[in-house]
């Protein structure tokens, strides 16, 4: 259930569209950022602030893949590996990254398509934090960098936390 | 034919990516913004008072859309009924094309660009309110437009009697989440609904009936930030940048098996070759060249054959066969395995189909299924006929360009564009490789 404040922010989410229906996918992530992930229980509460059925809200955040239906670690690691990535190296990160990290509940690793960051591919994101110019060693020296603190994550939807 | 990896210097026209080079520490902040001039066209707009003489000097500029279809801005302006309000503008920073990744530096390192050139576009259209949809991977460029939108709004650059002009405009942004097939404008309005990102049937076209049913005007990142130049410029004097039909700059996303990758923002008009190897200090370990794509993943790939063409939007669809799309170069060396490249690019547009038409959302499973079997030594001597074949179904005659449509939107049939460059250029190399493949299995 949303907390005090952030049925306050809903709230105000709701009130800067036209249409409430439009605040489904920002109540979404608000919902995520308070739980870690989007459990089942946040759909009907975001439809009530919506005007719209549960079922509808969950049609609408099943089509998008940032929005976390099941359980993910606290740090999400998405790995390129669409074309520029995939000639110099990105499959090879992804690959050492699911490895390592296989039975660490602290840390989901996905595969994901082009980040916008080919320029100083292959990259990857923590978070949504882009890390470029990656090796598989300097891929996992950054995420381990994360897990001890030394570097500050962001949410799982990306919001500063 | 000139040998690859020669070209002279080449250097870049710096008109939308100026700020962000002449100040590399603050360009995105309200003061960096001020100091370099941000929001001078705006006061300058709104000083005039005439929004028609906005819409002209788009018009004149010869402005189209840098998100990809290169459409005529002041045209697509011009298409909102009259006297039709409420109104909107909604802003496309949906940036997923593959390789493509001059939008996010835009909205990371220069927002109040960005959203002067919204206050102009707003302004010229007359609506008081315009949402900014950014892809949701892009959670710095969000917090930097947060706080622009905020440091703007402080100043008066948005929000009530912009200026003392008695002009109101409201910004909302609005984040995606994950998929590709928002930046399609229809079903970016339906994911602006808070419905899934399906797109529509047009027409109606969204100047008519966009969001909310309203007219609505989407415009690209690129494009909105372009805006204040024009007005400074004057749209006469910017339409003299570039060639043809094809004026001004553009942000040229420069990636893959270069020794320099990167953004450069470069006058209509150069070539391939200034591109790749003038500003990209050629390929890599100074291979030989195997295959280009001039315009994001969607359109069809060139070759070394093509370097000296120039970089002219009308010639790229008119006489290449091709399209300089989203403003993406990606560049492929000898050691490439095009058939993998082909492969990984319909893996892309498989997950990222919406599911909506069908020979979309079972052609690019199908195209993904046959090419894997071909790069992995599984394929049946007919299959490199059979991927052609549901290249076809999806966009008949799909070695045509531009291509034909058996779906609502462009992503089914740009999965045909790899298919139909490899067999443009590497049939008989396939067709070889598949009866090598065959010959190996036991009999």
């Amino acid at each position: 259930m949303f907390t005090d404040d952030n049925r306050a922010r809903a709230r105000d989410i709701v009130a800067q569209y036209p249409r409430a229906r439009s605040a489904i996918m920002p109540l979404a992530y608000l919902a995520q950022d308070q739980h870690g992930w989007l459990p089942p229980e946040a759909i009907p509460e975001i439809a009530e602030f919506c005007g719209v059925s549960a079922a509808e809200v969950q049609g609408t955040v099943s089509f998008y893949t940032m929005f976390k239906r099941r359980p993910c670690g606290r740090l999400v690691v998405s790995v390129c590996t669409n074309v520029t990535c995939l000639v110099v190296g990105g499959p090879e990160i992804l690959e050492h990254l699911e490895v390592k990290y296989a039975s660490d509940d602290d840390v989901t690793v996905e595969e994901v398509e082009c980040l916008a960051a080919c320029g100083n591919a292959p990259s990857m994101q923590v978070n949504y934090e882009f890390h470029e110019r990656l090796t598989p060693e300097v891929a996992e020296a950054i995420v381990e960098d994360y897990k001890a603190g030394r570097l500050a994550a962001r949410t799982v939807s990306g919001t500063p936390q | 034919m000139t040998t690859a990896n020669t070209s002279e210097p080449f250097s870049e026209t710096r008109i939308v990516t100026r700020r962000l080079h002449e100040r590399p520490d603050d360009s995105w902040t309200i003061d960096g913004a001020l100091a370099s001039g941000a929001y001078d066209s705006l006061r300058q707009v709104l000083a005039q008072g005439d929004p028609s003489a906005v819409q002209a000097e788009a018009t004149a500029s010869g402005l189209r859309g840098r998100g990809g279809a290169n459409f005529s801005t002041g045209q697509k302006w011009s298409f909102l009924p009259k006297d039709t309000f409420p109104r909107y503008l909604v802003v496309n920073g949906d940036e997923g094309e593959p390789s493509t990744f001059k939008d996010r530096m835009l909205l990371e390192r220069d927002p109040h660009q960005l959203l002067e050139g919204i206050v102009i576009a707003s302004y010229a259209i007359q609506c008081n309110l315009a949402f900014i949809y950014v892809r949701g991977e892009f959670a710095l460029g969000h917090d930097r437009l947060m706080r622009a939108i905020a440091d703007a709004r402080a100043k008066g650059f948005i929000g009530k009697d912009i200026q003392g002009s008695g002009f109101d405009l409201d910004v909302v942004v609005h984040r995606g989440a994950g998929a590709y097939i928002c930046g399609e404008e229809t079903a970016l309005l339906e994911s602006l609904e808070g419905e899934r990102g399906m797109p529509r049937l047009k027409p109606p076209f969204p100047a008519i009936e966009g969001l909310y049913a309203k007219p609505t005007v989407v415009n690209n990142v690129e494009t909105l930030s372009t805006l204040p130049h024009i007005v400074r410029m004057g749209g006469e004097e910017y339409a003299k940048l570039g060639m043809a039909r094809s004026t001004g700059t553009r942000v040229c996303a420069l990636s893959g098996h270069v020794k320099r990758p990167g953004n450069y923002e470069v006058e209509f008009g150069c070539t391939f070759r200034d591109i790749i190897f003038g500003l990209g200090g050629g390929i890599r370990d100074d291979n030989a060249l195997k295959f280009f794509l001039p315009g994001g993943a969607s359109f069809q790939w060139l070759v070394e054959e093509h370097l000296d063409e120039p970089y002219d939007m009308d010639h790229a669809a008119q006489k290449l066969g091709t399209s300089l799309g989203s403003g993406a170069v990606m560049v492929f060396d000898e050691t490439t395995d095009p058939v993998r490249v082909a492969w990984r690019l319909a893996k892309f547009y498989s997950h990222e189909s919406c599911g909506k038409c069908t020979p979309c959302r079972e052609g690019t499973g199908w195209v993904e299924k046959i090419l894997y079997r071909i790069l992995h030594g599984y394929a049946s001597p007919e299959d490199f006929e059979m991927v052609c074949d549901v290249a076809d179904n999806i966009s008949p005659n799909f070695m045509a360009a531009p291509f034909n449509q058996t779906t609502l939107c462009p992503l089914g049939p740009s999965v045909a564009s790899p298919i139909a460059s490899l067999a443009k250029y590497y049939r008989d190399e396939i067709i070889e490789r598949i009866a090598a493949q065959q010959a190996e299995v036991p009999a």
